[in-house]
């Protein structure tokens, strides 16, 4: 049986700019598969070139066996995409809209009332279905566009950052929605750059960083790997530098203690991995106060998502999505997408 | 970490069937269901608001009754066979109005592609896009028409007369004629330019000089001799003078000459063939585009 998604050494270029360098996944049928990554690692440019609205450069695509490149109404017709944006035509009502993609997708005359009846149901809208989509909030928006992307009933449904902007409620109904859609046997690709969404959602996930994949697997595993647990300690609310670096001298060269990083961006806060046995949070405690150093807080944790990010690229997530944000084009990005 | 898959088999697998990798082309039920929704959709947005189709009635009704009192006191006989200046400018008003509209149909298309509306027609497997195109095409034509009709209506009681049966007919393919190719232009504008401001300007900037630089408002015999040459060769003459000549002539033929160009003398019938290649050009000149644009 073919993968629901295979994407094998996807590689795209905009001009001189490699969005994609080099992305590899497959996705079995019936799981949730995440795509995590900073903003403009490449995520939207992976799923554009699944969905056919570019062209990859290079690369192997397919769904449920039937290459993208070569069949690509075929391979249209098998996946539903819900783009980041929400594109409504604000004058019609969401069931002309609805009526519109099921023409689109040339569902049978007969057969449109009752699909439309059953997303409407599905996703709670009926009392929306006659209103102008220009009057519905975000989180209605999104469900129309939920509700349109499964009208066609498609084998795998592709969401690019299926939550971002929204509400917490509507983040939580969308998150409930989709596990039930798995339970039903869709198979669902997401991109987020929310660990907590992933970490909620995903049986497996693919961390992307700078166009390449650079992680694969599922949450539990990849922080596994990862090993150790992650001990956040603060001197003072805010450190002053020399009290963080005696501090980050002393823990060092405890035992138990693999790694210590000082966090300006925290008020010198110290992040330590510490292996797993034992109780590390006393021994520190003890240290410090042998130094006469005081504690303003201090805190153990398993690995995160983050964390897994972290020792893959060097920085963590939030760190990567700051530089990214400061040197995007935003412009150009929309161009790019534009056809 | 990473982890790469192995060799995949890419072949087709039995859940698909073979009949979904054959491509519907446009004579399919497919194309035909698709292109009435995406028309069904742009005569929604007219029924809700219905303010352009209105200010695109009111606006040349305008023209008939100001631009005409204007030069209501010319002598007669100055514009040609014409009795009056009002009876002149009707076939110009008719024809401007539908170039007009039909230069403005590339703009909701423009919106959906800055809106991301496009990306939704694109994601879906459609047996052709140019179901697309098709369905922008035919709501212009549609407008035109009903503007025409409103011209033509107050031009009469405006006492212009009107052409015979036949002649309303042919009235009819010339407008048609003319909104397909600048309706092809302005869609493939559509697709060429960056954005909405970008095909405002353009539209802008076209509109007006090619309605001076016609015989719109004056007879070729006004023009000096560079613009007469200009004139002759605007689409917009090609499509006026023989609409002109159908009001004024109940007794016309295909052979009537009704534009004496600079280069020579031009027929009913060779302005007819001159708007359709004008549409062969349109048509080959945005194909390419459009092609590389939507598939």
């Amino acid at each position: 049986m073919a993968p629901a998604v295979l994407i094998q050494n996807l590689k795209k270029f905009y001009g001189k700019v490699q969005a994609v360098k080099d992305v590899s996944f497959q996705i079995q049928s019936g799981e949730i598969f995440g795509l995590l990554g900073p903003n403009g690692a490449g995520k939207t440019t992976t799923l554009r070139c699944l969905c056919s609205l570019a062209t990859p450069d290079a690369g192997l695509i397919e769904v449920s066996g039937v290459s993208v490149q070569k069949y690509p109404k075929a391979a249209r017709q098998l996946l539903g995409y819900i783009a980041q944006e929400v594109a409504l035509d604000k004058v019609l009502t969401g069931r002309e809209l609805l009526q519109l993609q099921a023409a689109l997708y040339h569902l049978p005359a007969q057969a449109i009332r009752d699909r439309i009846h059953k997303v409407l149901t599905l996703l709670e809208l009926q009392n929306w279905a006659d209103t102008k989509t220009g009057t519905y909030s975000g989180g209605i928006r999104k469900r129309l566009d939920l509700a349109a992307g499964l009208l066609h009933e498609p084998t795998v449904l592709v969401l690019d950052e299926p939550t971002v902007g929204l509400d917490i409620e509507s983040r939580v109904i969308i998150w409930d929605f989709l596990r039930e859609l798995r339970q039903r046997g869709t198979t669902l690709l997401l991109t987020s750059h929310y660990l907590e969404e992933i970490d909620a959602l995903a049986d497996r996930v693919a961390i992307i960083d700078q166009g390449t994949v650079i992680a694969e697997g599922s949450p539990t595993e990849l922080k596994d790997q990862v090993g150790g647990d992650r001990v956040t300690l603060k001197i003072r609310e805010f450190t002053p530098d020399q009290e963080a670096k005696q501090a980050q001298a002393m823990t060092t060269a405890l035992p138990f203690v693999q790694d210590v990083i000082i966090n300006p961006a925290q008020g010198n806060s110290l992040n330590l991995v510490v292996s797993s046995q034992g109780d590390a949070l006393l021994s520190i405690q003890t240290a410090l106060k042998d130094a006469g150093l005081p504690i303003f807080s201090i805190a153990q944790a398993r690995p995160s998502l983050d964390d897994v990010y972290l020792a893959a690229t060097g920085r963590t997530l939030l760190d990567a999505e700051m530089a990214a944000a400061s040197s995007r084009d935003l412009k150009k990005e929309r161009k790019e997408n534009m056809r | 970490m990473t982890t790469t898959p192995a060799n995949p088999t890419p072949i087709a697998s039995p859940a698909v069937q073979p009949d979904l990798l054959i491509t519907p082309g446009i004579l399919s039920s497919e194309f035909l269901q698709e292109t009435l929704a995406l028309t069904r959709r742009l005569f929604i947005q007219l029924q809700r608001r219905p303010t352009t189709l209105i200010a695109g009635i009111i606006q040349p009704l305008m023209w008939l009754v100001l631009f005409g009192a204007l030069f209501k006191n010319v002598p007669p006989g100055l514009f040609g066979t014409s009795q009056s200046y009002g009876q002149f400018l009707s076939a110009g008003v008719i024809v401007f109005t539908a170039f007009s509209g039909a230069l403005n149909a590339g703009l909701p298309v423009m919106f959906d592609r800055e809106f991301g509306f496009l990306n939704r027609l694109l994601v879906a497997p459609l047996a052709s896009r140019f179901s697309i195109v098709l369905a922008s095409a035919a709501f212009i034509t549609t407008l035109s028409l009903i503007q025409t009709l409103a011209i033509m209506a107050l031009s009469f009681f405006m006492g212009a007369g009107l052409p015979n049966a036949l002649g309303l007919g042919i009235v009819a393919v010339i407008v048609l004629l003319l909104v397909l190719g600048v309706t092809a232009l302005s869609l493939g504008l559509s697709f060429a330019l960056p954005g909405h401001i970008e095909l405002i300007a353009v539209i802008f900037v076209t509109n007006l000089p090619l309605l001076f630089a016609s015989t719109a408002l004056v007879p070729l015999a006004f023009m000096p001799t560079w613009l007469q040459v200009v004139a002759s060769l605007n689409p917009l003459s090609f499509a006026i003078e023989p609409i002109r000549y159908l009001y004024l002539h109940q007794d016309w033929s295909f052979a009537s000459v009704v534009m004496q160009a600079p280069w020579g003398q031009v027929s009913l019938a060779g302005s007819l063939l001159l708007l359709f290649g004008f549409d062969a050009i349109a048509l080959l000149g945005i194909q390419r585009l459009l092609y590389r644009r939507l598939s």
